[in-house]
Order: structure tokens, then C-alpha cells, then sequence
């Protein structure tokens, strides 16, 4: 039984946080990419290092205070967090697989990067639009990354897992960005989205009953009725759009 | 105004900024949806100690949440 709760908090931990990673650092790879290919890697190389220096700032400076402050408030508010920013997740998910909104296409992001660098006049010397898109690219997405990773895991008591998780997903994206290089777009990002706002929702909505006393039945197992609660609702949102389409289409 | 104290209003201008998009952005819906949930179940879990009826509401008001932001996200995208 013990080992059952310690494996479904870990389980869902681990699931959302390599998720979340692998789908920002897609998003992020995709810019380093286009800046590389038309600005030259130097400039991109250097972006990417400044982000991840100043990433690890933020970690470094908020990280052990997050320790500190009481386990009932932090899951609290790490709960509010994550209910908002899981059920954006899973709204924008909802509406782009039910075909209301344009799926994010890698492909479309990518050429409209390398138009935008292409476009903007090269500097003798360092070339700081090539920088500048870097660093935003890997510190904006990143900045996503860090704070799943501090949420999640200092209120489950687990920051080491959610950390060494997060640097699996990176370096095993980088690899395959590599390998696969312009076929980002294979990516099954949508899928990937929707499972990471289900889990969010699922750890929002845990972590708020337990910064309010909650007692959940069967404890952290209770997570995964959670996850399957709003799979099957995400599920049910889809096919009620996706059916409202299709009698929109045939009324007109 | 120094060039110091411009830079530490930009930083804590883009602190509060990032926070805003992160938060509220263009669903504020469901950063107010959130705000409701956890004063409904303080009510329920807190004052009036009915764990039973706080585990199923806290779900089910997300569920809502959830629908409500979807079903006005299709009616904006419908009238256009």
C-alpha cells in the first residue's frame, strides 16, 4: 500500500514535469534553431548560455527560500498556481484538438523566425538580434520550466526528482533536436500539452484540498482518479466542440 | 531619475508583468474561477468541516471553471 502512494505521487511528478520540460524546450529549440541557421551559432550559442546562467540565478535565489516557508501555505498557493496555469494549459489543448484554434506548428514558427532575422540588418561585430532572440526564446520558455519545477517539486517534498526529471527531458531533446533537426513539427506537441494540463489541473486541484485540510481518500493514490476525472472531461469537451462543429456546418 | 533606480523599476515592472501574463493574461476567467474555488472550499473544508462535500466540489467547481472558459472561448471564435 505504501509502495502504491510513494509510485502514484512520484508517477504524476515525474509525467508532468518531463512533459512540460520536452514541450518548452521544443518550443525554445525551434528559435535557437532558426537563430543558428540564419545568424550563425556563435551569436545563438551565447543567447542560450546567458538564459541558462540566468535561469539558474532564479533558481539559486528563490529555490531554498521556497523550502522555508510552510508546507500548508506553500501547497496553497503552489496549488492556486497550478490549478490557473493547468487549466490554461488544457483550455488552449481543448480548443486546438476539438479544430477551433490552429494547432502550434514548429514548421510555420520556424520560417516566421528565420523571416523576422533575415529581415533585421546584421552588425559588424556581435551580432545582438541573433543574441537577443536567443536569450529570449531559451529564458522565456524557460522560465516556464523553472517554475514547474519549483512548484511541483518543493510541495511534494521531492525538488531533486522534479530537477534531475527536467534535466532528462532537456538534454533528451537537445539530442533528438539534433538528430531530427527541422522536423520539430513531428513532434506530437498537442497530445503532449493536453496530458501536462491534465496533470497540472490534477496536482492544482490535490494540492489546493491540501493547503485547505483536505483529506483526500487514499492520499497521494487519489491523484490518479484525479488524472483520469479530467482526462475523461477533457475527453468529453473535445467531442461535444468537435460535434457542435460539424451541426454549425450542417445548419449553414 | 538615476539610471539605477530606472533599471530596478524595469526589473520589478517586468517581474510583476510576467506574473500578470503567467496568472491572468487572457484568461481572466479562470484566474478569478480559481480565486472562487479556494474560498468555496475554505468555506466548506474550514469553517464548516465537511471534508466529504469539499473533495467532490473542488473537482466538480474546476470542471465548471474549465467549461465555462472553453464554451466562451468557442462562442469568441465562433462570431468571428
Amino acid at each position: 500500500m505504501l509502495a502504491v502512494t510513494v509510485n502514484s505521487g512520484a508517477v504524476v511528478l515525474v509525467g508532468a514535469v518531463f512533459l512540460a520540460c520536452a514541450v518548452e524546450m521544443v518550443e525554445a529549440l525551434t528559435i535557437v534553431v532558426a537563430v543558428g541557421h540564419t545568424r550563425g551559432w556563435r551569436s545563438a550559442f551565447e543567447g542560450v548560455a546567458v538564459a541558462l546562467l540566468a535561469l539558474v540565478a532564479l533558481v539559486a535565489a528563490f529555490g531554498p527560500a521556497l523550502v522555508h516557508v510552510p508546507l500548508t501555505t506553500l501547497r496553497l498557493v503552489v496549488g492556486g498556481v497550478l490549478l490557473i496555469f493547468g487549466m490554461q494549459w488544457l483550455r488552449k489543448a481543448i480548443l486546438r484538438s476539438s479544430g477551433l484554434k490552429a494547432k502550434h506548428d514548429e514548421d510555420e514558427i520556424y520560417r516566421e523566425t528565420v523571416a523576422e532575422l533575415e529581415a533585421a540588418p546584421k552588425s559588424a561585430g556581435r551580432d545582438y538580434v541573433g543574441f537577443m532572440m536567443s536569450f529570449k526564446g531559451v529564458f522565456l520558455e524557460g522560465l516556464e520550466v523553472v517554475v514547474a519545477v519549483l512548484t511541483l517539486g518543493t510541495s511534494a517534498h521531492r525538488l531533486g526528482l522534479a530537477a534531475l526529471t527536467a534535466a532528462v527531458a532537456i538534454v533528451l531533446v537537445i539530442i533528438v533536436g539534433v538528430i531530427v533537426a527541422k522536423q520539430l513539427s513531428s513532434v506530437p506537441e498537442n497530445a503532449m500539452k493536453m496530458t501536462v494540463g491534465v496533470m497540472l489541473v490534477s496536482y492544482g486541484t490535490f494540492w489546493t484540498g491540501e493547503g485547505l485540510k483536505v483529506r483526500w481518500p487514499g492520499n497521494d493514490t487519489m491523484l490518479l482518479g484525479l488524472v483520469a476525472l479530467y482526462l475523461v472531461v477533457s475527453w468529453c469537451f473535445v467531442a461535444l466542440l468537435k460535434n457542435s462543429s460539424v451541426t454549425n456546418e450542417v445548419a449553414a | 531619475m538615476s539610471k539605477q533606480s530606472n533599471i530596478v523599476i524595469r526589473i520589478v515592472k517586468g517581474f510583476f508583468m510576467f506574473w500578470w501574463d503567467f496568472l491572468v493574461g487572457d484568461t481572466p476567467e479562470l484566474f478569478v474561477a480559481a480565486l472562487v474555488i479556494i474560498g468555496a472550499v475554505f468555506l466548506v473544508s474550514e469553517r464548516h468541516h465537511l471534508n466529504t462535500t469539499a473533495i467532490w466540489l473542488l473537482p466538480l467547481l474546476a470542471v465548471a471553471a474549465l467549461g465555462t472558459s472553453v464554451y466562451r472561448a468557442q462562442r469568441g471564435i465562433r462570431k468571428k
